[in-house]
């Protein structure tokens, strides 16, 4: 198998997780902040996939995590944006620097 | 109807329950029932422990009284060698002070009833009477040396709570606390002085403990030796210094006259019949043990003669006259002491029958005595004797009832004081000289200043502008004191209790009975003379023997003494020093942690802010150190 696909995706994974951790960080608006998150959980997903492919390829563990993480980002995208819509009620804003207090 | 141990048990139970009853139900309960619990359970009390005495005193064993214990059940077991049961025992001297507390006490409840009425919190003092009953005849009936020093503790609270009983007057509370304070710290003598016993004994009973040295198996070379005197006869020392607190004897008599601030009956139940005897009885019940050691016997006989003849002394010029009974009170005891002292001399034996005959009669004739006093106060609502004076016209039954106590504490025959202090006289007299002499000299002190009391309080004056009065409900317990402080001497003591338990034969010797006798007239003689009637003879002796005069009224300035002795011991030595620890150490010390916790507080803080990102940020950084962490592990 061609081992040498591997690194580019790595990269590439490494890249989205950075990204997502700049944009989690820098923007304080939540909605943004829930998509930064959901680039760090897709970086993660390449990772298993491509280690999955390229070092265990008999196997299928990391596809079977990759669908689980799939469902849990789906899971708390909904929740995310739940409490993002209560915040919103409280505080009239979606800016994460109006939420900073346990209401 | 009730086995002796069932009387045993109740004889200091019953006045136990009623200090609950009486004390829970307060002011609920009626002033008059009250009063009528307390009395009544006294009664009962006294009718057991007549009966017990009568059945122990009729059955003696190989002719000979012994310990006779009742039960014992283990309470507390520390150790294999260190056991505290809880036990009630019978003993010649025992049976005599149960019998003298209970009547005692009896009459001193029936003369509060008049005396006391319409006090404010009148339940609560027959309650603290109730308590008080109690304890004594717990310590006296107690089969251990522990159990003894438990009743001891509450017989001095519930001396302090009588002697603070009118707390509105500050005066009272300082005496109250005195007393407390004073005892304690010579208790902390005894406690001390009971483990180091036990320790040489491995037993707390006095049984095992008078046995241990009857046995011989004593070798005073084995627990060691400090200062060339055995363990045990420091421990015996110590034991000393806790009865020499209770009994009032110098220097630690100071509390005893201040204690007259409370209730008058209390004075004569606690600070004269009973109470301050415990510290004689504390020795009897250990007589066979002291006796072997000759050092401790002297230690004792001349701090008796000391308080004897200093407290004689300091009576002939208090006008107080209830301090001037104190101070007889302190004097009496003193002969008690002594006689106990003298008693490890072989042929004085007998010293310790005289001891506790005038333990027995004083008891009788001193709260006759101070129960008297508290008529005349009661009447004259003064404690001074210059508001006195003539007062024979106003109350003539209490002046013939003073005047039995007066004789009978001169030693003047046929009263009760002339035997028991005859016998005292003349075992002093076999067993050390020295000691008779002073003896003698006290007994003549003691005739001066009760008949210098008399006169100045029923005569001097040749009308009183007093309008004194007496009254039947308190003459009539005081008629029936009298009549054991006039006949009490004619029981053959020395059949029933001596240091062996076997009885005595003892005669009296006329010849010998010359010498007291004669210096106890004199002194009533002298007494007749400066105060019979006013004249100016006190004062004109008074300015000759200036120095003695300011001593005696001093009251030897032993007060001033233990005052500067703990301001400089106490508080510049050690309460100065500790509070500047505690204050600047301790506090400080404290006060710093707490200081730091809070700035710290204050920079954590800022850290949990609500901000999700900085959390976020936070979070990152731990991370990249972990990493950082592990990568340089791996590379090293």
């Amino acid at each position: 198998m061609n081992q040498e696909l591997l690194t580019p995706l790595l990269i590439l994974s490494a890249f989205l997780f950075f990204t997502g951790v700049y944009g989690f960080v820098t923007r304080r608006n939540m909605i943004s902040m829930l998509m930064s998150a959901e680039l760090m959980l897709n970086s993660a997903n390449i990772n298993f996939v491509a280690f999955n492919k390229f070092l265990y390829p008999g196997k299928l563990d990391g596809m079977f995590f990759t669908l689980f993480i799939i469902t849990i980002a789906a899971a708390e995208a909904a929740l995310a944006i739940a409490i993002i819509i209560h915040v919103y009620r409280q505080t009239k804003s979606i800016d994460v620097k109006d939420a900073d207090q346990l209401i | 109807m009730f086995t002796p141990a069932t009387e045993a048990i109740l004889i200091p139970l019953i006045p136990f329950l009623l200090f609950g009853i009486i004390g829970l139900a307060g002011r609920r309960l009626p002033e008059i029932f009250s009063a009528f619990l307390g009395i009544g359970g006294i009664l009962a009390s006294l009718l057991f422990s007549l009966h017990l005495s009568v059945s122990y005193f009729s059955e003696p064993v190989q002719g000979a009284f012994v310990l006779k214990e009742f039960f014992s059940f283990p309470w507390l077991n520390f150790s294999e060698n260190l056991k505290i049961s809880i036990g009630l025992v019978a003993d010649p001297i025992s049976m005599l002070m149960v019998v003298v507390i209970c009547s005692v006490s009896l009459m001193v409840q029936w003369f509060s009833l008049t005396y006391m009425k319409g006090e404010e919190r009148f339940q609560m003092y027959y309650a603290f009477l109730s308590l008080f009953t109690g304890s004594m005849l717990g310590l006296v009936l107690s089969s251990n040396i522990f159990q003894m020093y438990i009743f001891w503790e509450l017989v001095g609270v519930s001396s302090f709570l009588l002697i603070g009983f009118y707390f509105q007057k500050p005066s009272a509370v300082a005496a109250s606390k005195k007393a407390f304070i004073v005892t304690r710290f010579a208790d902390l003598g005894f406690l001390i002085g009971i483990l180091l016993l036990s320790y040489e004994t491995q037993t707390m009973e006095f049984k095992g403990i008078l046995d241990y040295f009857k046995s011989g198996n004593f070798n005073p070379e084995v627990s060691g030796i400090w200062m060339s005197h055995s363990l045990a006869a420091w421990a015996l020392v110590l034991i000393f210094v806790g009865a020499a607190g209770k009994s009032a004897m110098f220097p630690l008599h100071i509390w005893l006259p201040d204690a007259m601030e409370g209730p008058t009956p209390v004075s004569a139940l606690i600070h004269a019949a009973t109470m301050v005897v415990a510290g004689v009885f504390l020795v009897g019940r250990l007589f066979p043990v002291y006796s072997l050691f000759e050092g401790v016997m002297q230690l004792i006989t001349w701090i008796g003669v000391l308080s004897s003849i200093l407290a004689a002394i300091i009576a002939i010029s208090q006008t107080d006259i209830k301090r001037v009974l104190a101070y007889s009170t302190l004097s009496q005891i003193g002969y008690m002491m002594f006689a106990l002292g003298v008693a490890g001399k072989a042929g004085a034996e007998a010293g310790f029958t005289a001891s506790f005959f005038h333990l027995f009669t004083h008891a009788f004739f001193k709260s006759l005595l101070f129960l008297a006093a508290g008529a005349i106060i009661h009447a004259v609502h003064s404690n001074e004797v210059e508001n006195m004076g003539g007062l024979r016209k106003q109350m003539p039954i209490v002046h013939w009832l003073f005047l039995i106590g007066c004789l009978a504490i001169s030693g003047v025959p046929p009263f009760s004081g002339f035997f028991s202090k005859e016998e005292i006289l003349l075992n002093a007299w076999k067993s050390q000289p020295l000691v008779y002499g002073f003896a003698l000299i006290g007994s003549g002190l003691t005739a001066f200043y009760m008949f210098r009391l008399f006169f100045l309080i029923f005569y001097n004056k040749s009308h009183s502008d007093v309008h004194g009065h007496e009254s039947m409900g308190l003459n009539f317990p005081m008629l029936l004191l009298a009549i054991p402080a006039v006949f009490a001497g004619f029981v053959p003591f020395s059949s029933y209790v001596t240091s062996t338990g076997l009885p005595e034969e003892t005669h009296l010797h006329l010849m010998f009975s010359i010498a007291p006798v004669g210096v106890g007239l004199l002194g009533i003689g002298l007494a007749y003379l400066f105060y019979f009637k006013q004249n100016s003879l006190p004062e004109q002796w008074a300015s000759k023997l200036s120095g003695l005069y300011k001593l005696s009224s001093g009251k030897f300035y032993f007060d001033e003494l233990w005052r500067a002795v703990y301001q400089v011991a106490l508080i510049r030595a050690l309460a100065t020093p500790a509070a500047w620890i505690d204050k600047n150490l301790v506090d400080g010390g404290l006060r710093m942690g707490a200081e730091k916790t809070l700035r710290l507080g204050d920079r954590v803080k800022l850290i949990q802010n609500g901000k999700l990102q900085d959390y976020v940020l936070y979070f990152l950084m731990g991370i990249l150190a972990l990493i950082l962490l592990t990568l340089l592990m791996i590379q090293s």
